[in-house]
């Protein structure tokens, strides 16, 4: 087997049915990962990735089969204890950057959830961009202000667990690539992140692991050395 | 001074001094929409039960416990009625909006209208409909202060005063605090805010709480001034309906300002004709829902 044994399982995802009201969304997710690792969601828009993210958080109607974090059984929590207890930091799709609220209104506003978040001015020294803007409504933001402010927002507050909803979508190449080095960095730190990407180019050096989803279930799991040998697969499944 | 300019001013202060308790009201109707969402009907009937459990606490306490000369008096009650007020509107929140959240707001409406006649009823049945003059006025806010221009009662100028510290602080609090920024996040997007780890329905809950705690407040602040009678709230609740309106929908400064300034423009138009200042704020009501129907301070569309 691969690394995933020999490294403490952090998040374990078992069979993990979604319901928003009536409509059923995901079918029976499975996945994993360990200690420090990156895995990456793929699929095509409404496949369920960002659901998975958001069944985690708690933000979905209903929800069952198990998501354990650390050992943890989390499915039955409510969802304000979601973040604290797992110390997940998350950063939605579209970025959710509140629009009455400025730049550091916007930074200070998750509360802590542990120890090792990273300070104001380490953010801003790695998001040099932001520091230029502090006061400014979040609504005056660039799409690549907000989104490095969604990030930099997660990384003050302890966590320690990332789960980062679409990151690059509709930003700039240049951006992207800033990005790109962010993520990396934080890999290097040991965070552990769980990546749903459109942009598999930005996806794949970074990832230990790829999980394609379809139909709200995982319908291959694709180790990072195999990807070259499964190009045409992976060609196939997120074609449009 | 010209007779003219201290009659304005005069009448002005005394418009100041309505303007106040729109202010107040308005005001947490304002704070309770921005988050909940809920048109809180009930919010003239809270403010008249501020008023009576300072009447209560004044003239009925005492003799309820046997003690006759028990009187807790206008400042004991200026803090705990509005805490007793705002723990009951804790309770309306968590017993019986919560449920209906899901709902068309419509039915939370209906729910606070229903709460304000069950509330009136009540009074009514147990107090004179007709009022009660409020018996507890402190000694050391009796009698009037020079204001150069008229002689003012020390009581309404520190009604002015005290409300417009409120009104700060409450803005203060909700624009420039984090506790305020959690409130204004809540108010976008409470699912993100819960998921961010922020115990939401517990704010909505003491958010609730301070809003028509807010409302008790200026029913405390009225009792000296006007007789505390059950109806008083619904007297007041259609003018500040008007005011929030004229205001706009969620917006805590334009509550505030629109608040005072009406109470203003109220008093001054009696200066020039009388029989207008009742129905002025109803008249720039329909100029301001045909010009800016979102009000001068809303949020267009």
């Amino acid at each position: 087997m691969s690394t995933e044994t020999m490294i403490k399982p952090m998040l374990k995802i078992e069979n993990l049915h979604a319901w928003y009201g009536e409509s059923h969304v995901l079918h029976g997710i499975n996945l994993e990962l360990g200690e420090g690792q990156l895995i990456t969601l793929l699929g095509r828009n409404g496949a369920g990735r960002s659901t998975t993210l958001r069944s985690i958080m708690g933000m979905v109607d209903r929800r069952e089969g198990s998501i354990k974090i650390n050992g943890e059984e989390f499915l039955t929590k409510p969802t304000h204890k979601i973040s604290p207890d797992a110390r997940i930091g998350y950063c939605p799709e579209e970025r959710g950057i509140f629009a009455s609220l400025n730049v550091e209104e916007n930074l200070m506003l998750p509360p802590s959830v542990g120890e090792g978040g990273m300070s104001v001015e380490e953010l801003f020294e790695m998001f040099p961009n932001l520091a230029n803007v502090r006061k400014r409504m979040g609504t005056r933001l660039s799409g690549g202000e907000q989104q490095m402010l969604a990030i930099a927002r997660i990384l003050r507050t302890g966590s320690r667990l990332l789960l980062l909803d679409e990151i690059t979508e509709g930003l700039a190449p240049v951006i992207v690539k800033t990005l790109g080095r962010v993520i990396r960095d934080l890999k290097s730190r040991g965070y552990t992140i769980v990546l749903v990407e459109q942009n598999f180019r930005f996806a794949a050096p970074l990832a230990d692991r790829h999980y394609v989803i379809e139909h709200g279930e995982v319908i291959d799991v694709i180790e990072a050395d195999q990807v070259e040998a499964s190009m045409d697969r992976l060609n196939h499944y997120l074609s449009v | 001074m010209d007779p003219m300019i201290r009659l304005i001013l005069a009448q002005g202060m005394l418009g100041l001094n309505n303007g106040v308790f729109y202010a107040m009201l308005s005001l947490g109707l304002a704070v309770i929409f921005g988050l909940l969402n809920v048109v809180n009907f009930a919010h003239g009937a809270l403010y008249m039960l501020g008023a009576f459990l300072a009447l209560i606490m004044y003239s009925y306490v005492g003799q309820w416990i046997g003690m006759a000369d028990l009187h807790i008096g206008f400042w004991p009650a200026l803090i705990l009625a509005p805490i007793l007020v705002a723990c009951f509107g804790m309770l309306i929140e968590r017993f019986l909006l919560r449920r209906l959240y899901k709902l068309d707001p419509i039915y939370s409406l209906l729910l606070t209208f229903g709460i304000t006649l069950v509330l009136q009823g009540l009074f009514i049945n147990f107090f004179n409909a007709s009022g009660t003059p409020y018996p507890g006025m402190p000694e050391s806010m009796k009698g009037v202060t020079n204001l150069g221009f008229m002689m003012f009662p020390k009581y309404r100028l520190f009604v002015i005063v005290f409300s417009i510290v409120v009104c700060f602080v409450t803005w203060f609090v909700i624009e420039r605090t984090r506790i305020g920024a959690r409130l204004r996040a809540g108010t976008e997007n409470p699912e993100l805010v819960k998921a961010f780890g922020i115990n939401v329905p517990l704010m909505v809950m003491l958010t609730f709480g301070f809003g028509t705690g807010l409302a008790g407040l200026a029913g405390v602040l009225a009792a000296p001034i006007y007789s505390v009678s059950p109806l008083m709230g619904a007297n007041l609740i259609i003018v500040i309906f008007a005011v929030v309106v004229i205001g706009g929908m969620g917006s805590i400064a334009g509550a505030v300002i629109t608040g005072f300034s009406l109470g203003l423009i109220e008093g001054v138009t009696k200066v020039f004709y009388a029989p207008a200042a009742n129905t002025v704020i109803f008249l720039l009501m329909v100029i301001v829902l045909l010009v800016r129907p979102s009000g001068l301070f809303g949020r267009q569309g």
